[in-house]
């Protein structure tokens, strides 16, 4: 049902643009307008959901240490999964953003029911969706650039011409677009077909899975069956970038799909989990070193509270205490 | 007090598949004896928070009883801790729902409740979240797995934040390091401002602030115990030993939880550091005003958390110590590595803390001053300093489970056991996905160790006791140790349920088996009054 919510919401994107830039015509509204508004509340928004997580203090230092501590010289300490350095810290950081370090670690718990036996296997297939899936959203966003400058840095070329490297096709297949399709038919798969996953999905989860599903396919329709013009599509993003926007007639309803799509991620990204793009970096468990005892933490808004003091507590006790033996302050 | 049912009838009642109907619409929780604690004292909660209007109520009962405006106290009190604790911000926004977490509980896997998948503990308190505090979730309400705030959703906190042990298991392979223990704490917070609280957690946290320990113990009592301990150490080893209480002026203060000095087994755990203490003429002593390491605050608010965790320091400071050594404790140690310093230093009064008799600076303690007794073990050990008899732990095979603070907290698992490997001959490791920083909760952390929770708990133990069972078939395991008062409490019936056959026993009850101390007769017996290898007869 979820999912169903999900796919109506994408499929009426879809039509939208098919109607306004293709039927009506409004060419200027879904190949200018939409796209800076989609821009500025994307840029707007993402840095006021920072800016909103960054002014909530870290009253404490709370990293999850995943391997030992720093303490007497001559045990080896995990560096990178307990570092007690900012260096440490920032190369677990690096890990954890670039390469899912800890979704690397997975297992899977299976319990045989008739020997009560739980065995824990590793389990690294939702790593490899979820880095597959986002390298490859990288790669193609790269690869996008070229659509924003003249002349293309080399860079951008590089990674093009490694993303084709297979040289299949005319025009040449990039590896990415097999390779995205695939990781984002595993992750919905996976939340369609894993009784747990399908109940803890929300129409939220299924509706950036079908919006990221349809902007690919919009965009592999564009290079290989429907032909888009690049050279068209090129004078209009040229245009948008360099403020001085130019719609050129040529222009099909696919590519405004496409574009539309894309401003519609634009615009639901900072209002939702993919936000964990942002929130991942400010995450204490994993941003703080696990030098607690070496360095005090200071919370800014640390208060005073009611204590029971020694002094109280001795007026309660003195005489037991003193006919125990045990010394106190007042005789 | 209810039957809890027989493991094998325990094992096949676990049903891995969610029910059909959407979790969103409230289906209030099915509280029965064996899956709840039992509420706080109305007494308890005004003395100790001033709180007024408690009422003597039961979980089962449908109505709670609840102020008029409840809903009304818990947005304010959400409101505020959003605005206190950017960990509560970013995690009830960032979480993808990629359901990493959801086999890595101890409850999920020992009762296949598809809301003890810490992702749904959390969502749990994120669907209030999203329906009252977030600009999408105002317009989508539902589509974005939004939910009103009912008394059957304070029925579902109450049962599932209390069937968290705040262990971190889960934020451990979180890919954003999502922490339910930090949402745990949160959910307790906000369900304490309406006088919702639990009677296990409530009665320590009273006893520690007004007596001096969670289990009221007085200070009179308290010598009483230790004499007798004394009295024991002299009937095994002949050495008759001093035990300083509040001695002003000492070089270090010793505090341990009262789990250690109040049940079997905990308190061989507490002979043995007296008898390493004596051994090495230690110039220390303990207190009996702070005479609780361990900190059930942490499991009510952070509030109570500091007011009883301030005696340590300023304990430390009316006797004038250099600095404070720490017993074997799991949650006790979670306080004193990731809060003390910050909600009650700076320590100032102390000194960077140096082992006296090795002359080891632990500079990794330099701030709090405060140091782990495994840390403290371990370089006298290395150092050469003790003289130790392993043969006479020959008895014992022994395996070790990491407790959840000292490991996923603070990173302490290599002392434990290069001290373990120096005083017992027999040593095996649990399978690695249970020990070290991916261990097993014990399954009754968190202050839900009491007798009502048994059926529950013998299911959050559950992984680690099958970890237990493998080595106990593999190599004979018969001794779990451990570095927790709180798993020295748990982990006996958790033993006696699963693995019958094998015995809990702290790290520091091996040590002074192991301990030749100097001018002691022939021990005929270990601490427990159990013959010695070769003594049997």
């Amino acid at each position: 049902m979820n999912a169903l919510y999900a796919l109506i919401m994408v499929l009426a994107l879809v039509i939208i643009p098919l109607l306004g830039a293709g039927a009506a015509g409004w060419h200027a509204l879904f190949g200018v307008v939409l796209p800076y508004l989609a821009f500025t509340v994307f840029v707007l928004g993402f840095l006021y959901r920072v800016v909103k997580w960054g002014r909530s203090p870290v009253p404490f230092k709370i990293p999850t240490t995943g391997g030992q501590q720093e303490s007497l010289p001559w045990i080896r300490q995990n560096r990178i999964d307990s570092p007690s350095t900012k260096t440490g810290t920032v190369i677990r950081m690096i890990l954890e953003v670039l390469l899912f370090r800890s979704l690397f670690r997975n297992t899977r718990v299976r319990l045989f029911k008739d020997e009560t036996q739980l065995s824990y296997g590793s389990s690294k297939f939702l790593w490899l969706g979820a880095l597959a899936f986002h390298v490859s959203f990288f790669v193609i966003l790269a690869r996008h650039m070229r659509f924003f400058t003249e002349p293309v840095p080399a860079l951008f070329n590089w990674i093009e011409t490694l993303d084709g490297i297979m040289q299949v096709g005319v025009p040449v297949l990039f590896a990415t677009e097999i390779v995205i399709l695939l990781a984002l038919a595993y992750l919905f798969l996976r939340r369609v077909l894993v009784p747990q996953l399908r109940y803890i999905s929300l129409p939220t989860d299924y509706f950036a899975l079908f919006l990221l599903f349809a902007i690919v396919i919009s965009g592999i329709l564009m290079r290989y069956f429907v032909r888009a013009d690049i050279v068209d599509i090129k004078t209009l993003t040229m245009g948008l970038i360099q403020l001085q926007p130019e719609v050129p007639e040529s222009i099909g309803a696919l590519f405004y799909t496409h574009l539309f799509l894309v401003c519609s991620l634009l615009v639901y990204f900072p209002w939702s989990k993919l936000m964990h793009l942002g929130g991942v970096f400010l995450s204490p468990t994993r941003n703080m070193p696990n030098d607690n005892r070496m360095r005090r933490h200071v919370n800014p808004w640390n208060y005073p509270v009611k204590l029971h003091t020694y002094e109280e507590w001795e007026d309660e006790y003195r005489d037991k205490m003193k006919e125990a033996g045990i010394p106190v302050e007042k005789e | 007090m209810a039957q809890t049912p027989s493991p094998d009838n325990l094992v096949q009642s676990i049903d891995y598949t969610p029910p059909r109907k959407n979790w969103l619409d409230n289906v209030p929780p099915e509280f029965r004896l064996g899956n709840f604690s039992y509420p706080a004292k109305a007494g308890e909660l005004e003395s100790f928070f001033g709180y007024e209007g408690a009422k003597e109520w039961s979980p089962m009962d449908e109505d709670w009883q609840l102020p008029e405006n409840w809903q009304e106290i818990i947005y304010e009190g959400f409101r505020e801790r959003l605005e206190k604790y950017r960990s509560l911000k970013v995690f009830m926004d960032i979480c993808v729902r990629c359901g990493a977490c959801a086999d890595k509980c101890h409850y999920f896997i020992g009762s296949g409740d598809p809301k003890n998948m810490p992702v749904l503990r959390a969502e749990l308190l994120r669907s209030i979240y999203r329906k009252d505090f977030t600009t999408v979730g105002k317009i989508l309400g539902r589509l974005n797995g939004g939910r009103a705030l009912t008394q059957d959703v304070l029925k579902e906190w109450f049962m599932y934040f209390y069937q968290c042990t705040e262990c971190r298991r889960c934020s451990l392979f979180c890919p954003y390091g999502i922490d339910t223990a930090e949402i745990t704490m949160m959910a307790r917070e906000l369900m304490n401002l309406l006088g919702i609280q639990t009677n296990w957690i409530m009665g320590p946290v009273t006893n520690c602030f007004n007596v001096g320990n969670h289990l009221g113990i007085p200070p009179h009592t308290f010598k009483d115990i230790v004499d007798f301990m004394v009295d024991d150490i002299e009937d095994i080893t002949g050495k008759r030993i001093e035990v300083p209480l509040n001695k002003k002026g000492a070089d270090i203060l010793f505090v341990t939880p009262s789990g250690d000095y109040f049940a079997d087994p905990g308190t061989y755990t507490f002979m043995g550091y007296l008898m390493l203490f004596h051994e090495l003429g230690l110039d220390y002593t303990m207190s009996t005003y702070a005479a609780e390491g361990g900190n059930f605050g942490l499991f009510t608010s952070q509030e109570a958390m500091k007011r009883l965790n301030a005696k340590i320091y300023a304990e430390a400071e009316r006797l004038g110590v250099n600095w404070i050594l720490g017993g074997e404790c799991g949650h006790m140690w979670r306080v004193l590595h990731q809060y003390m310093d910050t909600m009650n230093g700076p320590a100032d009064f102390l000194s960077v803390p140096r082992n006296p008799i090795t002359g080891t600076v632990f500079h990794n303690a330099k701030s709090t001053g405060m140091v782990h007794i495994t840390e403290f073990t371990a370089d006298l050990i290395k150092n050469n300093v003790l003289t130790l008899d392993p043969s006479r732990n020959d008895n014992k095979v022994v395996t070790y489970h990491d407790s959840c603070n000292p490991s996923r907290g603070m990173g302490l698992l290599e002392e434990p056991r290069y001290v373990l490997n120096n005083v017992c001959n027999q040593f095996f490791e649990m399978p690695e996905q249970t020990i070290r920083e991916q261990t097993f909760c014990c399954g009754s952390g968190a202050g839900l160790n009491n007798d009502e929770f048994t059926e529950m708990r013998m299911r959050g133990g559950m992984p680690r006791a099958n970890a237990v069972k493998h080595v106990h078939d593999k190599h004979g395991v018969n001794m779990l140790s451990c570095v927790c008062a709180i798993d020295r409490a748990a982990l006996p019936p958790l033993m006696n349920y699963w693995v019958p056959g094998v015995d809990v026993t702290g790290v520091h009850e091996l040590v002074a088996n192991a301990l030749v101390m100097r001018g002691e007769k022939e021990r005929e017996t270990d601490l427990r009054g159990e013959p010695l290898p070769g003594k049997e007869d």
